[in-house]
């Protein structure tokens, strides 16, 4: 079965629909699937709930969909660096629901497990443990958490064998494994497709049975926050 | 006083060899450069790395390779990266020894807020909930009063929660306390601060 596409939109064609949830990799705008966050914007798909850590900022990343109005709901643990946001959100237009980063990233992962809830002691007694079932295990409280299964998840990797093994960069890999594993159907975008037999199997982060579709494509790969160190002259 | 360096140096008197320790965002991360001689701690970033390196030269930028901050860092020789849900994985199954972090708000129980404003500031949690529910040691680097000199050491907190009863010691610009049974305990005063000044600024009891 071939699972390479020529490009985002055809990647992403048939897969779209008003009001789907998406699981999206990627840590502020590091490791996301910039490629296919722009085609779902071209494609205009709407009513979007969307599962990310981040926001993204204004005009790059899932700040896209965002001005465009596409998305109804986020699902993130930070949103502090995007003013559209924050606009959208405290005049009602934007429901957010804030997840601990933590319980985020296992609620994707339990998702694509098959493990439909966990118990976590991350905010208890806080306002994230309203509503929620609350267990005591050996003398400790803990809150109940529930797996997260996509429609769709979109992830960034930086190479991919044709049957669709990842191997992902430095800390670009963040949230894109288990946001891959929780979606129904995962897309994912990388900056290169080796030839098969060319990934060693010891060394693949993420095995190619979790991936539908995969294209190929440059990255902007945007840094957020460019922090150096002077270089002196005597060590 | 103690200014935000000093803040820090006292700080990274916590630290111990051989931990693995992660270091909010603020003035914890100051405490990288104070981390005494002899002591070799590893740094945890919860966006996927242990054995966090500096930042790196001009021209040498990844953009592959950030700190919880999402600002440009470089590897160790030790380094290791690893997907978030092992990131959380490792901090809420307690391997991490302690976390440092910034305080809006303590209280004499040691519930903390750091998260958030309500109809101020919504940026969200991040992963302090996380840390704090799960690392061995939280200790919090705070300035003791805000801008109107009122005391953000108290006995209940005001703003949301990040964790119930998570703090074990404050270090601020005027001491270092710790949380006891029936309140803070002073282990230490700031250069120039007297004990009569730091009662004064804290709403919260002090015991002993």
């Amino acid at each position: 079965m071939n699972k390479i596409y020529p490009n985002a939109a055809a990647a992403l064609d048939g897969l779209l629909f008003d009001g789907m949830t998406i699981a999206s990799g990627g840590f502020g705008l590091c490791g996301i699937p910039e490629l296919l966050i722009a085609a779902i914007r071209d494609a205009g798909t709407k009513s979007l709930t969307v599962a990310s850590n981040n926001a993204g900022v204004d005009g790059f990343g899932l700040g896209q969909l965002l001005e465009t109005r596409q998305v109804k709901k986020m699902i993130s643990s930070y949103v502090g660096e995007n003013a559209e946001f924050m606009r959208q959100y405290l005049s009602g237009e934007l429901e957010l629901e804030f997840n601990p980063q933590g319980t985020l990233a296992e609620r994707m992962r339990a998702g694509g497990a098959g493990i439909p809830g966990f118990y976590t002691a991350t905010g208890v007694g806080t306002v994230i443990a309203e509503g929620k079932d609350v267990k005591v295990f050996n003398g400790r409280e803990y809150i109940l958490e529930t797996g997260i299964i996509a429609d769709l998840s979109i992830v960034k990797a930086w190479k991919a064998d044709p049957s669709g093994n990842l191997v992902f960069r430095k800390t670009a890999r963040n949230f894109n494994p288990p946001a891959a594993t929780c979606g129904k159907v995962c897309v994912v975008e990388v900056e290169e497709i080796v030839p098969l037999g060319s990934l060693d199997p010891d060394t693949i982060h993420l095995p190619g049975i979790y991936v539908h579709r995969l294209i190929q494509g440059a990255h902007e790969k945007r840094i957020e926050q460019r922090t150096t160190r002077k270089r002196e002259a005597a060590q | 006083m103690w200014d935000r360096n000093q803040m820090a140096a006292r700080a990274a008197q916590e630290l111990q060899d051989g931990w693995y320790v992660n270091l909010g965002i603020g003035i914890p991360t100051l405490v990288v450069n104070y981390i005494p001689e002899g002591v070799n701690v590893t740094l945890q970033s919860e966006n996927g790395m242990l054995g966090m390196g500096p930042f790196p030269f001009e021209g040498d930028e990844d953009a592959d390779l950030i700190n919880a901050g999402k600002q440009t860092i470089t590897e160790l020789p030790q380094t290791a990266y690893f997907d978030s849900a092992q990131s959380f994985a490792m901090i809420r199954g307690g391997k991490i020894a302690m976390a440092i972090l910034g305080a809006m708000e303590v209280s004499e129980t040691g519930d903390l807020a750091n998260w958030m404003i309500p109809g101020k500031l919504v940026k969200g949690m991040g992963g302090a909930m996380d840390l704090v529910a799960g690392v061995g040691r939280v200790v919090v680097v705070m300035d003791h009063t805000n801008k109107a000199g009122e005391s953000k050491v108290l006995k209940a907190c005001t703003l949301p929660l990040t964790g119930k009863r998570v703090v074990n010691r404050i270090i601020s610009n005027m001491g270092v306390l710790d949380v006891v049974e029936g309140g803070l305990r002073i282990v230490q005063l700031a250069d120039g601060v007297t004990e009569a000044e730091l009662r004064a600024a804290t709403e919260a009891t002090i015991v002993g």
